[in-house]
């Protein structure tokens, strides 16, 4: 099963942190560290997968990069890497149809969102859905009956003008 | 930019992330979350906040959390929100706690009732969160009481809802399989269910049961290849295709489940041929996940039983793999062909260039695999290269976890496929030098024992010409800086035991070695422990040969030094040392005989010859001894003796109660004693003539183990004040400060039981099983091992030899005063074996010949070991013997059968277990575990015997 999925921006920052297996915070912090020095020390094209004591005898991670920021999966045995690599692609190509254009800024700032996306594609550590598509769907309709109920609180404009600068 | 101007974030927020993201160091960002969980702890126990406002703090919780800050002031919160008819903020509330809790967490019960509410829900959305936080949240207390929920659940029209709560079921089966076991069936039926969706996740719970145990799930095979087939030929929706290949998860899984069903069964494996190799025959070559559907069906192929036809195409796809620039896809290669050549050997030799062109790869996740590979392609032909490259390789990496892997693979494949001695010790050497401490202490003993006992060759010459090449590696490599202590340990032994053995190097040079690594390594005791000891051989061998044999200064400067030494093993051994330069050539050969170290030490157990010494104290009035059980207030022990510095009243009150077993009088006791085999090692022979049966005020002060011996009065204390501090010890011998001398017993105090370990002062009878059964092992060994090719006998040495050996592997650390020279030597491991293996009839002849003197530490083992065969013959009444003595053997020669030595532990451990589990009380166990650590990894520090008493007395 997959054990966590970290998004850490080039700096070692955490944009994203979900454990599917327990850790508490400060195992979790450690676990970023040790990954953010072994991802700053692999060199350009090379493969992207790690074995590494951090996870446990048996897990192995698998790390993309997009721009600033590195996507890591971590997994144990019952997964396989390559089709991991192409999950993460799936996930980013989902993000970048809900917020068009994704940056790195997008996900600090709606991680919650973003951690509703990642629901819909890993479920419980397994992977439940493949299709971009779908998850866009399901996140529709998610929105919509947010919406709905009127408890939906607006942002005031400004600070979309905030953002605009 | 202008996407993102919905962030739905208020500005504070904004301006937290802001302010957090311009920090330029750690500690500024600290200071800034700081002062944020400052604001929100005020902010959130505010009466009245609106809920809008209340969702944006548990949205900033969750981000300083992220941060690995505590945000645990505010997790009541967000259980609170999730009772919020509102779903956005109901979501938010979910979305915080799982973040927060692990299932275990105290707030878990308040949130159980809110999932079962929303579990109700009719809005379908409302069900998918609940059905998402019962995966992360429920743990196996609360899975009751959601569980029937769930399960109708899986009839929900929405398959959203279906495939959720198969997830939800599936980490309730992770949890507590037996709280969900009864609904396995439901895992069935969902299989076909109309949404792919939904059987594919209930693909995940199958596939957990399949790994657990393949056989209940064998009629499923058909289904599954069907699936796949129909997977395979596109006849899911369209939308399930991800880059044109047609729902990759679902194949992968069903090829992970194909594996694991048709391993070892060609029946189902035949089944599955078709598809596989259609899917393979279709699969794009040219897209990631093609490769990664491509290398699950390499997998599946190389588990199920094996397909001419399609390890060929495997073989092919490999060799694609290997040839391609991507390193992601070589390193789906070397993964492959180190499962491919499990069946197939030779597929890895048209791969060389390949493998070796990974090996020098930048790519450190690339290097490692591929060391992987050479692993597992290890031959006695190849072994060399294999291994040099292996220790490059550990030498390069920080890795700990890694190096020690590297290293304990280098040993297990040198020990199993080494072509020379003198390789052998070369490399065996280049490991420790380089991570000696980080390999289990176990290969160290395993590589002195090697040393000591030769390869199993017949021929005295080659084991000499190993021991030669060994001494002459180290005096090399003695000399060199900051060796780590394990090897040094085995420097020192082998430089004691074999350094003056050829007359190549005298007894002056080698003791000068002896004393600069003791001196340059003054701060490791335990290194100093084996190197006094070696000294100690020296100078004994020396003398018992007759030479003329002298200290030299800085050996006497040494031993001046250590005799003063805080450690109280050093000290001991130190003035055993000098015990024993005052005793005559004769003595010394026989405390100290030459090469002696695989000789197996004689025990008896019933410490039969004390028996007159115990008659004549009781005749003189002294108290019996009272076995422990049969004492009152023994469970009352430890407890006092952890309070005993503060005394409360009460304790004295308890401590009267030890007074009632005295009316137990002398009668009770047999004119011989005999003590039952499991509580030989409490047992504490009082001679006390002076007994007080008046209870002193002190008593408390007194440690517990010798208030169960019944000696200990206050002027008796007093007098041993002084020998207690110095060894440190919390005991004291009570004995010693009798009549008898100081060396007649000493006590220990290990796992908080007490321990006497008496010294074998008189001959006595032999026991006769416990020879017999190490021989019979041995030939057993022999009968399997002796007679093949080189290999198997040096897997013999390494771990076959078994149970009867490793009581001798602790001879190489304890390295104490060895017996006086046996008959029995190794080359009985070699001999043909008797007609009868099972014979426990040996001639008793064999065993007299055994010296009566006794190292104190083989005596504890033996006590282990003996009591075991003791216990197995005395419960199998005459015919029932042999039997259960060769269930023991087997059970060592299986462990031998394994090819990794280290097995040799294992086997002894399944016969251990028996015999405690034949034997109620602890103290055995403390005893037993107390061996086997000795066993493990030899600390001479543990313990303190006397040794020479039976010399000097």
């Amino acid at each position: 099963m997959i054990r966590a999925v970290i998004v850490i921006n080039d700096q070692g920052k955490p944009r994203l942190v979900k454990f599917y297996d327990y850790q508490p915070v400060e195992k979790q912090q450690e676990i970023i560290r040790n990954i953010y020095g072994v991802l700053c020390s692999r060199a350009e094209n090379v493969s992207n997968f790690v074995q590494d004591s951090t996870f446990g005898p048996d897990t192995r991670l698998v790390y993309k990069t997009f721009a600033t920021l590195y996507f890591i999966v971590i997994f144990d045995d019952s997964e396989n890497e390559l089709a991991i690599l192409d999950l993460m692609q799936v996930f980013v190509e989902t993000l970048d149809k809900c917020f068009g254009n994704v940056c790195e800024l997008d996900i600090v700032f709606n991680f919650n969102k973003v951690h509703t996306i990642l629901d819909e594609i890993i479920l419980g550590g397994q992977v439940v859905e493949m299709s971009s598509s779908e998850v866009v769907k399901a996140l529709d309709d998610i929105t919509r009956l947010e919406k709905n109920p009127n408890s939906i609180v607006r942002v005031p404009k400004s600070i979309s003008g905030w953002q605009g600068r | 930019m202008g996407s993102q101007g919905g962030f739905g974030q208020s500005k504070e927020f904004l301006d937290l992330v802001k302010s957090i993201g311009e920090a330029r160091s750690k500690s500024e960002e600290d200071r800034i979350v700081l002062r944020e969980i400052e604001t929100l702890k005020r902010r959130i126990n505010e009466p009245d906040i609106p809920k809008r406002k209340m969702k944006e703090y548990i949205i900033r919780l969750v981000y300083i959390e992220m941060l690995g800050h505590d945000a645990s002031f505010g997790y009541i919160h967000a259980v609170k929100m999730t009772h919020d008819d509102s779903i956005l903020l109901k979501r938010t509330g979910y979305l915080a706690v799982t973040l927060f809790l692990n299932e275990d967490h105290d707030l878990i019960i308040l949130i159980v009732n809110t999932i079962q509410k929303d579990l109700k829900s009719d809005n379908y959305l409302v069900v998918c969160t609940a059905l998402n936080a019962c995966c992360k949240l429920i743990n196996e207390e609360t899975i009751p009481a959601v569980i029937q929920q769930v399960v109708e659940l899986l009839g929900h029209p929405k398959e959203a809802v279906r495939k959720k709560a198969v997830m939800a079921l599936h980490s309730f089966h992770q949890r507590s399989p037996s709280s969900v076991n009864h609904l396995i069936s439901n895992f069935r039926k969902k299989l076909s269910d109309n949404d792919p969706g939904v059987m594919g996740a209930t693909l995940f719970p199958l596939y957990d049961l399949i790994t657990i145990d393949v056989n209940p799930h064998k009629d499923l095979v058909a289904s599954f290849v069907n699936i796949l087939k129909q997977v395979a030929e596109r006849r899911l929706p369209k939308n399930y295709d991800y880059h044109q290949t047609p729902a990759p998860f679902i194949q992968i899984k069903l090829l992970k489940i194909l594996a694991l069903l048709g391993s070892g069964d060609k029946k189902s494996s035949e089944q599955m041929y078709t598809v596989i190799g259609d899917i393979m025959r279709k699969s794009d070559t040219a897209s990631n996940i093609g490769n990664a559907i491509l290398y699950e069906c390499i997998c599946c192929i190389s588990s199920i039983q094996p397909s001419p036809k399609l390890l060929e195409t495997a073989a092919d796809a490999i060799a694609n793999f290997l040839k391609s620039d991507s390193h992601n896809l070589k390193y789906m290669g070397i993964d492959t062909l180190g499962r491919l050549i499990r069946i197939s050997p030779d597929i890895a030799e048209q791969h060389q260039i390949a493998v070796i062109d990974c090996l020098e790869d930048p790519d450190d996740t690339l290097k490692r695999k591929t060391f992987e590979l050479l692993y597992k392609m290890t031959k006695s032909s190849n072994v060399e290269v294999i291994v040099d490259r292996m220790i490059d390789y550990m030498i390069s990496i920080n890795d700990n976890h890694y190096k020690t892997e590297t290293a304990s693979r280098c040993v297990e494949l040198a020990e199993q496929f080494a072509p020379s001695n003198h390789w052998f010790i070369q490399t065996m050497n280049k490991v420790f030098q380089h991570a000696g401490d980080l390999v289990n202490p176990k290969v160290a003993h395993n590589l002195m024992r090697l040393i000591a006992e030769g390869f199993g060759e017949d021929d005295d010459m080659s084991d000499s010409q190993l021991r030669l090449s060994a001494v002459e590696s180290y005096l090399k490599i003695v000399d060199e800086p900051k060796l780590p202590s394990a090897f040094l340990q085995v420097i020192c032994w082998v430089l004691g035991e074999y350094g003056t053995a050829d007359g190549k190097y005298s007894a002056s040079y080698i003791s000068g070695k002896l004393c600069d690594v003791a001196e340059a390594y003054s701060s490791d005791d335990v290194v100093k422990a084996y190197a006094v000891t070696a000294l100690m051989k020296v100078y004994c061998f020396e003398k018992a040969a007759g030479r003329k044999a002298s200290l030299l200064p800085e050996c006497q400067s040494l031993l001046e030094v250590l005799s003063a030494s805080h450690s109280s093993d050093l000290q001991q051994r130190a003035y055993e040392f000098q015990a024993i330069l005052d005793l005559d050539a004769n003595a010394i050969e026989n405390i100290m005989p030459l090469d002696a170290s695989c000789e197996d030490i004689e025990i008896d157990k019933s410490l039969s010859f004390l028996d007159n010494y115990v008659l004549k104290s009781l005749e003189q009035g002294a108290e019996p001894y009272i076995p422990e059980s049969e004492r009152s207030g023994t469970l009352n022990i430890s407890k006092i003796r952890n309070h005993n510095a503060y005394e409360h009243p009460t304790h004295s009150l308890r401590f009267e109660a030890y007074e009632v077993p005295k009316p137990v009088v002398p009668t009770k006791i047999p004119s011989t004693v005999t003590y039952p085999t499991d509580i030989v090692p409490v047992t504490v022979i009082v001679s006390e003539p002076s007994y007080q049966p008046s209870v002193q005020p002190s008593w408390p002060l007194v440690p517990v183990s010798d208030a169960g011996s019944g000696s200990g009065s206050t002027e008796l204390k007093l007098r041993l004040d002084g020998v207690q501090k110095k060894w440190g010890k919390p005991t004291y011998s009570s004995g010693a400060s009798s009549s008898i001398s100081n060396f007649e017993s000493d006590r220990t105090t290990v796992n908080g039981a007490t321990q006497i370990n008496t010294l074998i002062s008189k001959p006595r009878e032999p026991r006769q099983s416990n020879v017999e059964v190490s021989e019979e092992k041995q030939k057993l060994a022999a009968s399997l091992f002796g007679g093949k090719t080189s290999r198997s006998k040096k897997k013999q040495s390494g771990g076959a030899a078994g149970h009867s050996k490793v009581s001798r592997t602790t001879n190489h650390g304890e390295d104490k005063v060895q017996p006086a020279a046996v008959p029995v030597t190794v080359t009985t491991a070699v001999q043909p074996p008797p007609p009868d293996l099972l014979d426990l009839g040996e001639p008793a002849g064999d065993t007299s010949s055994y010296s009566s003197t006794v190292d104190p530490f083989k005596q504890l083992e033996g006590l282990v070991d003996l009591s075991q065969d003791v216990n197995a013959t005395a419960s199998a009444t005459t015919s029932n013997g042999p039997d259960l003595m060769s269930l023991y053997s087997d059970a060592d020669l299986n462990g031998s059968l394994n090819q990794n030595p280290n097995a040799m532990n294992g086997s002894v451990n399944p016969s251990k277990k028996t015999a405690s589990l034949t034997k109620g009380p602890s103290l055995k166990d403390a005893l037993d575990k107390d061996a086997l650590v000795r066993q493990m990894g030899v600390n001479p520090t543990s313990q303190n015997p006397n040794l020479f008493s039976d010399l000097l007395g």
